[in-house]
């Protein structure tokens, strides 16, 4: 059963997940907005991806409670990252490859 | 004989055993959509310039839009439908998860829309790269969608009754099928810009 102290944590909880709401959906709308802005294709890119990123930072740390979670949850993500950004370079080499073919 | 560690954390891991297990099958998720991400890349880079952006304007950004902030909206509920479990408020938990579902409704709707404007329009996967990977990632994202519904229903209607002899254990277990419907958010936060704006 929940103690009162419990119970006013869970109800602050609740304010935050309304903050972050809020900013996920603007943010939703400023990245499909800055979509129409006139930019190079990497600066798109590079935009659409932040926001991206921070998005997911926020359903992350907040609605899935990874910034108050134990540390081993943290030390798998943290591999999990490696590996990801190892399967995310692997199509990079190839355009290495390309341009030294030329 | 009772499965251990349902409620309690263990000693070494500082969790109970659903959340690392719930937490290295994510891992495994991130794994398994990152290979598509990097399919993506190459497939990009490989058509010619330009060429993924023009193939993508035939995708119609305001329903995904709209359907980013009903799965936005969704993630809300699901989080709401714990903190409500947490509260002892069991009529706030069914009204957090109905609408959990309904908003999961939703999204397959649009999908359901967008789908069928694309083959009215003679639009396949075969047709281009782009459109290979788009239905790829979007209908394995959609399948995401169709398994976690399944198991909100469960949870929602015939599961419920474990709040009754088991309420903590039945609290976690909402945390758990939690962290996997955020995840399936967080994968589309990823898809819409990647598919419909660049």
């Amino acid at each position: 059963m929940s103690s009162g102290h419990d119970t006013k944590d869970i109800q602050q909880h609740i304010k935050v997940y309304m903050i972050v709401f809020t900013a996920l959906a603007v943010l939703t709308l400023v990245t499909v907005g800055a979509s129409y802005l006139d930019l190079s294709s990497g600066e798109a890119i590079l935009l659409a991806l932040t926001i991206a990123s921070v998005k997911g930072s926020l359903v992350a740390g907040y609605f899935m409670h990874l910034i108050s979670e134990k540390a081993l949850i943290t030390w798998i993500l943290m591999l999990t990252a490696i590996f990801f950004f190892v399967l995310m370079f692997i199509p990079m080499t190839s355009f290495i490859d390309q341009a030294r073919l030329g | 004989m009772e499965i251990p560690y349902t409620i309690e954390e263990r000693s070494d891991t500082g969790l109970y055993n659903a959340k690392l297990g719930i937490w290295l099958f994510l891992a495994s998720e991130v794994m398994l959509f990152g290979g598509l991400f990097s399919a993506y890349i190459f497939l990009r880079y490989g058509a010619p310039e330009g060429a993924f952006h023009e193939w993508g304007q035939e995708l119609n950004i305001p329903l995904a839009t709209l359907n980013t902030l009903i799965l936005i909206s969704s993630s809300v509920t699901m989080v709401m439908s714990w903190a409500s479990l947490k509260l002892q408020d069991i009529k706030k938990y069914k009204l957090y998860m109905g609408l959990t579902l309904l908003c999961a409704l939703g999204f397959l709707f649009i999908k359901y829309l967008e789908y069928t404007a694309k083959f009215d329009h003679h639009i396949y996967p075969s047709t281009n790269t782009f459109f290979a990977i788009y239905f790829t990632l979007t209908s394995l994202h959609g399948l995401h969608i169709i398994g976690g519904m399944i198991v909100l229903f469960y949870l929602w209607i015939p599961g419920r009754k474990m709040w009754e002899s088991q309420p903590v254990q039945f609290t976690n277990r909402i945390e758990i099928v939690g962290l996997y419907w955020h995840f399936v958010d967080l994968v589309w936060i990823f898809l819409f810009p990647i598919l419909y704006l660049l």
